[in-house]
């Protein structure tokens, strides 16, 4: 928390898709957002409502229509150029050629990093990741839980100090998806990476961020932010009445409903 | 494993005899003059001037090609043709491999390029190979560098690789659009350039594409080079083997088949050459495998 100046800030952004036919799309309208250093946000909304939209365009990955994003005060393409983040998608997408190790090695190798410093990486994260004993393995002889792991780890390769991740538990089972919530609280308090969370899930949201950031779609627009300030992420928290209310909170910003009232929720 | 290897030499050593068996049947009891319906002749006569007996034709093999003194046994004159063969449609190959991919990289980086040109590709191929190997005989020949000198079996050459580039250029292009849009992405997040992401990513994505493209070059290359020597009249080979022996088959026809055979030999070794690029490629097939 030294640095003053936010990991993330969304001003004003705009992204308008264009169609061949003429036909638009307002995938994103006036969204204003800042996110500190460390901390952890989630995306939630509806299908349509921008929410990877508005991380692929802190990514570099599309162009904002109008309005301005800065990454550590650069540009998103700066940033991009830097290396200033580290991705994860739903889909693990490792390369099925090379072991589990090339992977998480990839970006460095991209980068130039010299053998031994990838080596040294690697090792590292597969310690951290629990799949050291995999290191040679392909990807088609893990499960889906631990593609994910590595997926991950090749996000953290570089030391960003940004993660954004688009549903990365998504295709995983409950039980799994549990466990990895678990060690990605664990993983972002070691790194203390800020994160940008892409999810469907709410009780997923509400585990894992320091803020949820509820969108409604149609166009993309924030329609209200929960902050929530657990005293610890574990797992008597998912069987805690404040994570209940977290949940409830969300859940009633996303059903419309009673928005008013939760309005500002502040779980202790 | 070594079971079903050994089950498939089984097979195919079956499916030879039971090739040789429909032959030596039909021979058997088809009727001389062959099946004739109207005027038409629908199965072929079975006199021995027509279907020599197999075994006549393996016979065949190891006498001299002629009655001349000195000359060389018949299998060793075939196999002599063949290496000539197999060693320009080697040639066609690597050329038709080498444009088939360039034109895929082309038509892979500029959208443009591929409007532009895969039309073009498609409808190389529905030239008649008659039709170009005079003229590129023809152009070859005007080409003339220095102590360089244009010579008909580059000619042949050029042709083989007509043929060859054409699947390449075809699956080539699909395996470098393979990868995944998400894959594309995560290329981008690491700022990796057009290049690096050809050398990390569509290249070896796009392997199991290209190993049947390459075995269908190989058969194209081969086949482009027989009869490209037949139309260029490039003697040395397989193709102007096949010919000149035609000629002498009333008097000799277990000769006819013996440079067919070796026409045979060049598939079977060229097949053989891409099964171990294909080994050698192995580790980028394992997406072949499981997905």
């Amino acid at each position: 928390m030294t640095d003053p100046r936010p990991a993330v800030r969304i001003a004003s952004v705009d992204k308008i898709f264009r169609g061949r036919k003429g036909a638009e799309v307002h995938a994103l309208s006036d969204v204003s957002l800042d996110v500190a250093p460390g901390e952890f946000v989630s995306l939630i909304g509806p299908s349509g409502c921008g929410k990877s939209t508005l991380m692929r365009l802190v990514a570099d990955l599309d162009q904002l229509t109008a309005g301005e994003i800065e990454v550590f005060g650069k540009t998103p393409e700066q940033a991009r150029k830097d290396q200033d983040y580290g991705i994860a998608f739903q889909q693990a997408g490792l390369l099925p050629w090379r072991t589990v190790r090339a992977n998480i090695e990839l970006p460095l190798e991209i980068h130039g990093v010299d053998a031994r410093g990838r080596a040294a990486r690697s090792d590292e994260l597969l310690e951290l990741i629990g799949l050291a004993d995999f290191a040679d393995h392909h990807p088609d002889q893990l499960s889906g839980g631990m593609k994910q792991r590595v997926a991950i780890a090749r996000a953290l390769a570089e030391r960003p100090r940004l993660l954004l991740m688009d549903e990365p538990f998504g295709a995983l089972d409950e039980i799994t998806r549990e466990h990895m919530q678990n060690e990605l609280v664990a993983l972002c308090k070691e790194t203390g990476a800020a994160v940008i969370f892409v999810t469907h899930s709410i009780p997923e949201a509400v585990f894992l961020s320091d803020r949820v950031v509820v969108m409604s779609p149609r166009p993309g627009r924030i329609k209200d932010i929960v902050t929530l300030d657990f005293s610890a992420r574990d797992e008597e928290l998912r069987e805690d009445s404040t994570f209940y209310d977290g949940v409830t909170a969300v859940r009633m910003l996303l059903h419309d409903g009673a928005a008013d009232g939760a309005r500002g929720v502040e779980n202790r | 494993m070594r079971r079903s290897r050994l089950n498939g030499v089984l097979w195919g050593i079956l499916g030879v005899l039971a090739a040789v068996a429909v032959w030596e049947g039909y021979k058997a009891i088809g009727p001389a003059e062959g099946v004739v319906v109207g005027d038409i002749v629908i199965l072929p006569r079975t006199t021995d001037i027509a279907m020599p007996h197999t075994w006549d034709v393996l016979a065949r093999l190891f006498e001299p090609v002629t009655r001349a003194a000195g000359a060389d046994v018949l299998w060793w004159a075939v196999l002599q043709a063949a290496a000539f063969s197999l060693g320009i449609a080697a040639l066609g190959w690597l050329l038709g491999v080498i444009s088939g991919l360039a034109l895929a990289l082309l038509m892979q980086r500029w959208v443009t390029a591929e409007s532009a040109v895969l039309p073009w590709v498609v409808l190389s191929q529905t030239v008649p190979l008659i039709a170009i190997a005079p003229l590129v005989r023809r152009w070859g020949s005007e080409i003339e560098i220095g102590s360089f000198q244009w010579e008909n079996w580059m000619s042949v050459a050029v042709i083989a690789s007509y043929l060859a580039f054409f699947p390449v250029a075809v699956s080539a292009l699909r395996g470098l659009k393979s990868p995944p849009a998400a894959d594309i992405d995560l290329f981008r997040a690491y700022a990796a350039g057009w290049w690096t992401t050809l050398l990390r990513l569509r290249l070896p994505s796009s392997v199991p594409y290209l190993l049947p493209a390459l075995r269908l070059a190989a058969a194209n290359a081969v086949v482009g080079t027989v009869v490209a020597e037949v139309s260029i009249g490039l003697g040395g080979g397989i193709g102007r083997m096949i010919i000149e022996f035609a000629a002498t088959a009333s008097g000799d026809p277990a000769k006819t088949y013996a440079p067919i055979l070796g026409a045979v030999l060049i598939g079977l070794v060229s097949a053989g050459l891409v099964a171990l690029i294909g080994m050698g490629l192995k580790r980028f097939r394992r997406a072949e495998v499981t997905a």
